[in-house]
């Protein structure tokens, strides 16, 4: 019985070690990229070829659920409003609920599925058939040649994606809001332009979605990094670079908020 | 440099993104709005400013002509101090009145402006002295039941 209620204790203690000692490992993997970051940008081919795959190869995705996220704000925001009789404020709803919120966090969200694992599986397999230890041989450090291009990559494509998904998410919501529906064109640009504003709502909606990229990239690259190398080991790190990129945008989220609003 | 289509894709990428923020910043913020040319500041004081906020708009006559800048309390007087930065172009005389209002029964509040009819205009650091508070609907509903309750008391005086 104590014995146990002792291994269990014995269980918890070792688990709990075991993830500080990887957060540690973390933090000093994300110190070695910015160390090497500069090699990022002197060999700037590597980072334009990862922007590729990780920015514009995510484009149709974060476009089209862009699209279909501002139309249905729209729909469910007329409904609602219809009620007070305020349709035309269906502008202002769909225009800050996009880029203070939802462009940022469902771009990373996606990010995290689409670009986010590929990163992972790529430096996992890469991990498995040695490349990276023969990189070390040939005195290549692969963090410099591997890691920090997509990093940057990452840091650099998620706010040009959230800033389109927040445009293309309020073309949605207007061909749903004035076409469809029939508010006044006028009214729904004018109210919002008069409550959306530069500073408190794109700018900061703009630093969200780069402290995003930043986590996704970092998790997602960590995770590849620190894969078993094994089939098995990479499966596992590819499932835990998309949670626990979703739990840290969406944690990051509220911080972040709770920041920005005050 | 040897040119390859992945640049050119990336290009594009930036260039769209780019675009879409300059869209956010021009059709969907209040970038080119806000920006109200070169201004002059004036100051009022106010009992109660209700629910007013910097930035909120100063409007004559429905007109945008600036925007409120600063909001302090002041101790000597106990009351608001409200910066208001007005457009250069609309001069007011300088016994203009100063009235906080609603903008529809439950809308956001802004200073409307009044001119009055001195010759001299508001200079650049004047103080308005003819201010209006806020309108507090607590007050009012409180000074409405009084003044029914005073009614009836006196009615059964009579009576």
């Amino acid at each position: 019985m104590l014995n146990a209620i002792a291994g269990k204790l014995r269980g918890i203690g070792h688990r709990i070690i075991d993830r500080l000692w990887r957060l540690g490992a973390a933090v000093r993997f994300f110190g070695y990229t910015l160390i090497y970051s500069g090699e990022s940008f002197r060999r700037l081919h590597l980072t334009i070829r990862e922007i590729y795959f990780t920015g514009v190869m995510s484009l149709v995705i974060i476009l089209v659920s862009a699209f279909f996220v501002g139309m249905v704000l729209a729909l469910q925001g007329y409904n609602t409003l219809q009620k007070y009789g305020s349709s035309e404020a269906i502008g202002v709803l769909v225009a800050l609920s996009l880029v203070r919120e939802l462009g940022p966090v469902v771009t990373a969200l996606l990010f995290a599925g689409r670009a986010g694992t590929a990163i992972t599986a790529e430096i996992g397999l890469m991990k498995t058939t040695e490349q990276l230890s023969a990189m070390e041989m040939m005195a290549v450090s692969p963090i410099a040649r591997v890691v920090a291009p997509r990093f940057w990559a990452g840091v650099i494509s998620m706010p040009l994606l959230a800033a389109l998904f927040s445009m293309v998410g309020i073309l949605g919501g207007y061909l749903v809001a004035v076409p469809l529906i029939g508010v006044d064109h006028g009214a729904f640009w004018s109210q919002m332009q008069a409550n959306v504003d530069f500073q408190a709502d794109i700018v900061n909606g703009v630093i969200k979605s780069a402290v995003f990229g930043v986590a996704c990239t970092m998790i997602a690259l960590f995770e590849g990094f620190d894969a078993p190398p094994t089939a098995e080991g990479v499966s596992r790190a590819t499932t835990r670079t998309v949670v626990n990129s979703s739990l840290a945008v969406l944690g990051l989220d509220f911080v972040l908020t709770s920041f920005m609003i005050s | 440099m040897e040119r390859t289509t992945i640049d050119l894709w990336v290009g594009i990428f930036a260039a769209a993104g780019a675009a879409a923020l300059l869209g956010l910043a021009m059709k969907v913020g209040n970038l080119t709005s806000s920006d109200i040319g070169e201004t002059y500041t004036v100051t009022a004081a106010f009992e109660n400013i209700g629910g007013l906020k910097p930035r909120a708009p100063v409007k004559s006559a429905g007109v945008v002509v600036g925007r409120v800048d600063a909001i302090q309390f002041d101790t000597e007087t106990y009351e608001a101090k409200v910066t208001l930065k007005v457009d250069k172009r609309y001069p007011f005389p300088k016994d203009t009145f100063a009235n906080i209002y609603t903008a529809g029964l439950l809308g956001e509040q802004y200073v409307g402006l009044e001119a009055g009819g001195d010759e001299a205009s508001l200079q650049n650091g004047d103080k308005i002295t003819h201010t209006q508070d806020a309108v507090v609907l607590e007050k009012m509903i409180s000074q409405f039941l009084y003044n029914k309750a005073s009614e009836s008391n006196d009615k059964k005086e009579t009576e």
